[in-house]
Protein backbone atom coordinates (compact mmCIF):
# COMPACT_ATOMS: atom_id res chain seq x y z
CA UNK A 1 0.00 0.00 0.00
CA UNK A 2 1.53 3.64 -0.70
CA UNK A 3 1.20 6.36 1.84
CA UNK A 4 -2.07 8.06 0.53
CA UNK A 5 -4.02 4.58 1.11
CA UNK A 6 -2.38 3.46 4.40
CA UNK A 7 -3.29 7.29 5.87
CA UNK A 8 -7.04 6.79 4.14
CA UNK A 9 -7.44 3.28 5.49
CA UNK A 10 -6.23 5.10 9.26
CA UNK A 11 -8.46 7.62 9.15
CA UNK A 12 -11.29 5.66 8.30
CA UNK A 13 -11.62 2.61 9.93
CA UNK A 14 -15.19 0.65 9.07
CA UNK A 15 -13.44 0.23 5.67
CA UNK A 16 -13.72 -3.50 4.83
CA UNK A 17 -10.23 -4.79 4.73
CA UNK A 18 -8.52 -8.31 5.75
CA UNK A 19 -4.93 -7.84 7.24
CA UNK A 20 -3.58 -6.52 4.25
CA UNK A 21 -5.77 -3.34 3.86
CA UNK A 22 -8.53 -3.01 1.99
CA UNK A 23 -10.21 -5.44 -0.12
CA UNK A 24 -13.12 -4.71 -3.11
CA UNK A 25 -15.83 -7.03 -4.01
CA UNK A 26 -16.51 -5.13 -7.43
CA UNK A 27 -14.01 -2.90 -9.79
CA UNK A 28 -16.46 -0.13 -9.61
CA UNK A 29 -15.89 0.20 -5.25
CA UNK A 30 -11.96 0.07 -6.36
CA UNK A 31 -12.58 2.75 -8.56
CA UNK A 32 -14.80 4.98 -6.10
CA UNK A 33 -11.88 4.26 -3.63
CA UNK A 34 -9.78 5.87 -6.10
CA UNK A 35 -11.80 9.03 -6.31
CA UNK A 36 -12.03 9.69 -3.05
CA UNK A 37 -8.25 9.75 -2.44
CA UNK A 38 -7.29 11.63 -5.67
CA UNK A 39 -9.87 14.49 -4.49
CA UNK A 40 -8.50 13.98 -0.74
CA UNK A 41 -4.86 14.47 -2.13
CA UNK A 42 -6.38 17.56 -3.91
CA UNK A 43 -7.49 19.38 -1.31
CA UNK A 44 -11.58 19.29 -1.66
CA UNK A 45 -11.72 17.99 1.86
CA UNK A 46 -9.98 16.57 5.13
CA UNK A 47 -10.25 12.53 5.98
CA UNK A 48 -11.81 13.84 9.11
CA UNK A 49 -14.36 15.98 6.86
CA UNK A 50 -14.94 12.76 5.06
CA UNK A 51 -15.62 10.63 7.66
CA UNK A 52 -18.23 12.82 9.30
CA UNK A 53 -20.04 12.97 5.88
CA UNK A 54 -19.70 9.22 5.46
CA UNK A 55 -20.82 8.83 8.58
CA UNK A 56 -23.75 10.87 8.21
CA UNK A 57 -24.51 8.88 4.83
CA UNK A 58 -24.72 5.56 6.91
CA UNK A 59 -26.86 7.33 9.63
CA UNK A 60 -29.60 8.21 7.07
CA UNK A 61 -29.29 4.77 4.88
CA UNK A 62 -29.32 2.85 8.28
CA UNK A 63 -32.58 5.09 9.39
CA UNK A 64 -34.03 3.62 6.04
CA UNK A 65 -33.29 0.40 6.37
CA UNK A 66 -30.32 -0.66 5.57
CA UNK A 67 -28.51 -3.72 7.37
CA UNK A 68 -25.07 -2.05 6.71
CA UNK A 69 -23.24 -5.31 6.55
CA UNK A 70 -20.16 -3.98 4.56
CA UNK A 71 -21.84 -5.16 1.61
CA UNK A 72 -23.26 -2.08 1.19
CA UNK A 73 -20.26 0.09 2.52
CA UNK A 74 -19.28 1.32 -1.02
CA UNK A 75 -22.60 1.96 -2.18
CA UNK A 76 -22.69 4.77 0.87
CA UNK A 77 -19.45 5.88 0.05
CA UNK A 78 -20.34 6.54 -3.66
CA UNK A 79 -23.42 8.69 -2.30
CA UNK A 80 -20.77 10.65 -0.01
CA UNK A 81 -18.61 11.64 -2.63
CA UNK A 82 -21.87 12.33 -5.00
CA UNK A 83 -22.54 14.81 -1.83
CA UNK A 84 -19.02 15.98 -1.28
CA UNK A 85 -18.64 16.94 -5.00
CA UNK A 86 -22.16 18.84 -5.06
CA UNK A 87 -21.51 20.48 -1.55
CA UNK A 88 -17.78 21.52 -2.96
CA UNK A 89 -19.38 22.82 -5.58
CA UNK A 90 -17.62 21.00 -8.08
CA UNK A 91 -21.14 19.82 -9.86
CA UNK A 92 -24.43 20.07 -8.83
CA UNK A 93 -26.68 17.02 -8.59
CA UNK A 94 -28.49 17.87 -12.15
CA UNK A 95 -24.98 17.88 -13.79
CA UNK A 96 -24.01 14.56 -12.40
CA UNK A 97 -27.67 13.50 -13.26
CA UNK A 98 -26.83 14.49 -16.82
CA UNK A 99 -23.79 13.26 -17.34
CA UNK A 100 -25.48 9.44 -16.00
CA UNK A 101 -27.92 10.02 -18.58
CA UNK A 102 -25.46 10.51 -20.92
CA UNK A 103 -23.51 7.16 -19.86
CA UNK A 104 -26.85 4.96 -20.45
CA UNK A 105 -26.98 6.65 -23.90
CA UNK A 106 -23.68 5.59 -24.72
CA UNK A 107 -23.89 1.72 -23.44
CA UNK A 108 -27.53 1.77 -25.36
CA UNK A 109 -26.02 2.65 -28.74
CA UNK A 110 -22.78 0.72 -28.32
CA UNK A 111 -22.21 -2.72 -29.50
CA UNK A 112 -22.17 -5.58 -27.30
CA UNK A 113 -18.35 -6.76 -27.20
CA UNK A 114 -16.93 -2.73 -27.84
CA UNK A 115 -15.95 -0.53 -25.47
CA UNK A 116 -18.39 1.74 -24.76
CA UNK A 117 -17.43 5.41 -24.76
CA UNK A 118 -18.87 8.74 -24.24
CA UNK A 119 -19.51 11.33 -27.07
CA UNK A 120 -20.89 15.09 -27.11
CA UNK A 121 -23.84 13.41 -28.74
CA UNK A 122 -24.84 11.42 -25.85
CA UNK A 123 -26.46 14.76 -23.99
CA UNK A 124 -29.30 14.58 -25.88
CA UNK B 1 -28.09 -20.16 -10.44
CA UNK B 2 -31.47 -19.70 -10.16
CA UNK B 3 -33.61 -20.01 -13.71
CA UNK B 4 -34.21 -16.30 -13.08
CA UNK B 5 -30.53 -15.26 -13.04
CA UNK B 6 -29.69 -17.34 -16.17
CA UNK B 7 -32.18 -15.81 -18.19
CA UNK B 8 -30.75 -12.06 -16.98
CA UNK B 9 -27.13 -13.02 -18.00
CA UNK B 10 -28.92 -14.01 -21.91
CA UNK B 11 -31.00 -10.70 -22.51
CA UNK B 12 -30.29 -7.73 -24.63
CA UNK B 13 -26.91 -9.22 -26.22
CA UNK B 14 -27.68 -6.42 -28.97
CA UNK B 15 -26.00 -3.65 -26.74
CA UNK B 16 -24.12 -2.84 -24.01
CA UNK B 17 -25.43 -2.55 -20.34
CA UNK B 18 -24.20 -0.67 -17.55
CA UNK B 19 -25.68 -0.65 -14.20
CA UNK B 20 -26.74 1.87 -11.80
CA UNK B 21 -23.97 1.79 -10.10
CA UNK B 22 -21.87 1.74 -12.84
CA UNK B 23 -23.57 5.01 -14.22
CA UNK B 24 -22.99 7.42 -10.97
CA UNK B 25 -19.04 5.62 -10.79
CA UNK B 26 -18.55 6.46 -14.51
CA UNK B 27 -20.52 9.90 -14.74
CA UNK B 28 -18.44 11.07 -11.29
CA UNK B 29 -15.38 9.70 -12.86
CA UNK B 30 -15.97 11.85 -16.48
CA UNK B 31 -16.83 15.27 -14.35
CA UNK B 32 -14.14 15.04 -12.48
CA UNK B 33 -11.43 14.29 -15.08
CA UNK B 34 -13.46 17.39 -17.26
CA UNK B 35 -13.14 19.64 -14.53
CA UNK B 36 -9.21 18.76 -13.65
CA UNK B 37 -9.99 17.48 -10.20
CA UNK B 38 -7.98 13.87 -11.03
CA UNK B 39 -6.15 12.44 -13.26
CA UNK B 40 -7.10 9.42 -14.89
CA UNK B 41 -3.54 7.82 -15.03
CA UNK B 42 -3.53 8.60 -11.12
CA UNK B 43 -7.07 6.99 -10.73
CA UNK B 44 -5.25 4.29 -13.14
CA UNK B 45 -2.71 3.85 -10.66
CA UNK B 46 -4.54 3.83 -6.98
CA UNK B 47 -6.73 0.61 -8.85
CA UNK B 48 -3.49 -1.05 -9.95
CA UNK B 49 -1.65 -1.37 -6.37
CA UNK B 50 -5.10 -2.92 -5.29
CA UNK B 51 -6.07 -4.92 -8.46
CA UNK B 52 -5.32 -7.97 -6.83
CA UNK B 53 -7.86 -7.31 -4.24
CA UNK B 54 -10.48 -7.26 -6.39
CA UNK B 55 -13.51 -9.42 -6.58
CA UNK B 56 -13.33 -13.30 -6.13
CA UNK B 57 -10.75 -14.58 -8.31
CA UNK B 58 -12.71 -17.55 -9.14
CA UNK B 59 -10.18 -18.09 -12.00
CA UNK B 60 -7.23 -19.22 -9.89
CA UNK B 61 -9.56 -22.05 -8.17
CA UNK B 62 -10.61 -23.20 -11.00
CA UNK B 63 -7.30 -23.65 -12.35
CA UNK B 64 -6.05 -25.22 -9.10
CA UNK B 65 -9.00 -27.52 -9.56
CA UNK B 66 -7.52 -28.46 -13.13
CA UNK B 67 -4.18 -29.62 -11.95
CA UNK B 68 -5.32 -31.66 -9.26
CA UNK B 69 -8.57 -33.57 -10.71
CA UNK B 70 -8.20 -34.86 -14.15
CA UNK B 71 -11.96 -35.43 -14.76
CA UNK B 72 -12.54 -31.42 -14.00
CA UNK B 73 -9.73 -30.96 -16.33
CA UNK B 74 -11.48 -32.48 -19.15
CA UNK B 75 -14.40 -31.35 -18.51
CA UNK B 76 -13.32 -27.86 -18.53
CA UNK B 77 -11.89 -28.34 -21.94
CA UNK B 78 -14.73 -29.73 -23.37
CA UNK B 79 -17.13 -27.41 -22.03
CA UNK B 80 -15.57 -24.38 -19.98
CA UNK B 81 -18.97 -22.92 -18.70
CA UNK B 82 -20.60 -25.95 -17.84
CA UNK B 83 -17.45 -27.15 -16.21
CA UNK B 84 -17.45 -23.57 -14.06
CA UNK B 85 -21.37 -23.76 -13.29
CA UNK B 86 -20.75 -27.02 -11.56
CA UNK B 87 -18.53 -25.30 -8.55
CA UNK B 88 -21.41 -23.50 -7.92
CA UNK B 89 -19.95 -20.05 -8.72
CA UNK B 90 -22.45 -17.05 -9.33
CA UNK B 91 -20.66 -15.58 -11.83
CA UNK B 92 -21.85 -13.93 -15.14
CA UNK B 93 -18.66 -14.68 -16.76
CA UNK B 94 -19.91 -18.08 -16.74
CA UNK B 95 -21.42 -17.53 -20.30
CA UNK B 96 -19.67 -18.88 -23.69
CA UNK B 97 -16.25 -19.18 -21.55
CA UNK B 98 -13.47 -21.67 -23.21
CA UNK B 99 -10.48 -22.52 -21.41
CA UNK B 100 -7.43 -23.23 -23.59
CA UNK B 101 -4.83 -25.90 -22.66
CA UNK B 102 -1.14 -24.68 -22.28
CA UNK B 103 1.39 -27.49 -23.34
CA UNK B 104 4.91 -27.12 -24.21
CA UNK B 105 3.82 -27.40 -27.50
CA UNK B 106 1.74 -24.55 -27.52
CA UNK B 107 1.49 -21.52 -25.23
CA UNK B 108 -1.86 -19.32 -25.58
CA UNK B 109 -2.37 -15.65 -24.98
CA UNK B 110 -5.95 -14.31 -25.01
CA UNK B 111 -6.54 -10.43 -26.90
CA UNK B 112 -9.97 -8.82 -26.00
CA UNK B 113 -11.87 -5.39 -26.35
CA UNK B 114 -12.67 -4.91 -23.09
CA UNK B 115 -16.28 -4.03 -23.26
CA UNK B 116 -18.28 -4.07 -20.18
CA UNK B 117 -18.25 -7.95 -19.97
CA UNK B 118 -14.61 -8.02 -19.42
CA UNK B 119 -14.54 -11.33 -17.19
CA UNK B 120 -12.82 -9.92 -14.29
CA UNK B 121 -14.70 -12.06 -11.39
CA UNK B 122 -12.53 -14.95 -13.24
CA UNK B 123 -9.69 -13.66 -13.77
CA UNK B 124 -9.13 -10.06 -11.95
CA UNK B 125 -9.04 -6.33 -12.87
CA UNK B 126 -7.28 -6.14 -16.54
CA UNK B 127 -3.65 -4.72 -16.02
CA UNK B 128 -3.46 -0.78 -17.58
CA UNK B 129 -1.84 -1.86 -21.18
CA UNK B 130 -4.39 -4.37 -21.69
CA UNK B 131 -6.36 -1.39 -22.76
CA UNK B 132 -3.68 -0.16 -25.14
CA UNK B 133 -4.88 -0.46 -28.91
CA UNK B 134 -1.51 -0.90 -29.68
CA UNK B 135 -1.26 -4.34 -27.54
CA UNK B 136 -3.95 -5.62 -28.99
CA UNK B 137 -2.93 -5.19 -32.45
CA UNK B 138 0.87 -6.20 -31.66
CA UNK B 139 -0.54 -9.41 -30.13
CA UNK B 140 -1.81 -10.74 -33.40
CA UNK B 141 1.40 -9.42 -35.29
CA UNK B 142 3.88 -10.42 -32.87
CA UNK B 143 2.98 -12.60 -30.35
CA UNK B 144 7.07 -13.63 -29.47
CA UNK B 145 7.54 -10.08 -29.30
CA UNK B 146 5.09 -9.02 -26.77
CA UNK B 147 5.70 -12.14 -24.66
CA UNK B 148 9.64 -11.09 -24.59
CA UNK B 149 8.72 -7.38 -23.61
CA UNK B 150 6.46 -9.30 -20.08
CA UNK B 151 9.89 -11.28 -19.85
CA UNK B 152 8.15 -14.54 -21.25
CA UNK B 153 10.19 -16.45 -23.32
CA UNK B 154 9.61 -19.64 -24.76
CA UNK B 155 11.26 -22.61 -26.65
CA UNK B 156 11.65 -21.69 -30.13
CA UNK B 157 9.72 -24.35 -31.13
CA UNK B 158 6.79 -23.86 -28.76
CA UNK B 159 3.40 -22.32 -31.36
CA UNK B 160 2.14 -19.39 -29.76
CA UNK B 161 -1.61 -19.31 -30.47
CA UNK B 162 -3.80 -15.74 -29.87
CA UNK B 163 -7.43 -15.83 -28.77
CA UNK B 164 -9.75 -12.68 -29.50
CA UNK B 165 -12.31 -12.55 -27.05
CA UNK B 166 -15.73 -10.98 -28.03
CA UNK B 167 -18.88 -10.79 -26.91
CA UNK B 168 -19.75 -14.25 -27.24
CA UNK B 169 -16.64 -15.97 -26.09
CA UNK B 170 -14.43 -15.67 -23.46
CA UNK B 171 -11.17 -17.18 -23.14
CA UNK B 172 -9.20 -18.40 -19.89
CA UNK B 173 -5.73 -19.92 -20.10
CA UNK B 174 -5.29 -23.04 -18.46
CA UNK B 175 -1.27 -22.57 -17.43
CA UNK B 176 0.78 -25.86 -17.17
CA UNK B 177 0.96 -26.99 -13.46
CA UNK B 178 4.44 -25.55 -12.20
CA UNK B 179 7.11 -28.11 -11.43
CA UNK B 180 8.01 -28.86 -7.84
CA UNK B 181 4.12 -29.01 -6.87
CA UNK B 182 3.49 -32.29 -6.18
CA UNK B 183 1.36 -33.49 -3.66
CA UNK B 184 0.07 -29.49 -2.82
CA UNK B 185 -3.47 -28.98 -2.01
CA UNK B 186 -6.08 -26.94 -4.29
CA UNK B 187 -5.48 -23.89 -2.17
CA UNK B 188 -1.83 -23.76 -1.99
CA UNK B 189 -1.77 -24.17 -6.03
CA UNK B 190 -4.43 -21.79 -6.06
CA UNK B 191 -1.87 -19.16 -4.60
CA UNK B 192 0.42 -19.98 -7.64
CA UNK B 193 -2.24 -18.55 -10.36
CA UNK B 194 -1.63 -15.05 -11.39
CA UNK B 195 -3.92 -12.99 -13.62
CA UNK B 196 -1.41 -13.02 -15.75
CA UNK B 197 -0.63 -16.52 -16.29
CA UNK B 198 -4.72 -16.71 -17.23
CA UNK B 199 -4.27 -14.79 -20.13
CA UNK B 200 -1.27 -15.59 -21.54
CA UNK B 201 0.86 -12.69 -20.74
CA UNK B 202 2.86 -14.76 -17.41
CA UNK B 203 3.64 -17.95 -15.70
CA UNK B 204 2.28 -18.66 -12.57
CA UNK B 205 4.66 -18.56 -9.51
CA UNK B 206 6.93 -20.57 -8.66
CA UNK B 207 7.04 -22.82 -5.46
CA UNK B 208 9.05 -20.86 -3.33
CA UNK B 209 9.81 -17.95 -4.98
CA UNK B 210 8.81 -14.35 -2.92
CA UNK B 211 5.30 -13.31 -3.78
Amino acid sequence: MDEASVRATAALPGIPRDEDGPVFREPWEAQAFAMALALHARGLFTWNEWAAALAREIKRAQAAGDPDTGETYYRHWLATLENLVAEKGVASSDTQHRYREAWDHAADRTPHGQPIELTPADFG
Amino acid sequence: MTDHDHDHHHHDHDHSELSETELRVRALETILTEKGYVEPAALDAIIQAYETRIGPHNGAQVVAKAWTDPAFKQALLDDATKAVSTLGHVSRVGDHLVAVENTPQRHNMVVCTLCSCYPWEMLGLPPVWYKAAPYRSRAVKDPRGVLADFGVSLPKETEIRVWDSTAETRFLVLPMRPEGTEGWSEQQLAELVTRDSMIGTGFPKTPGAPS
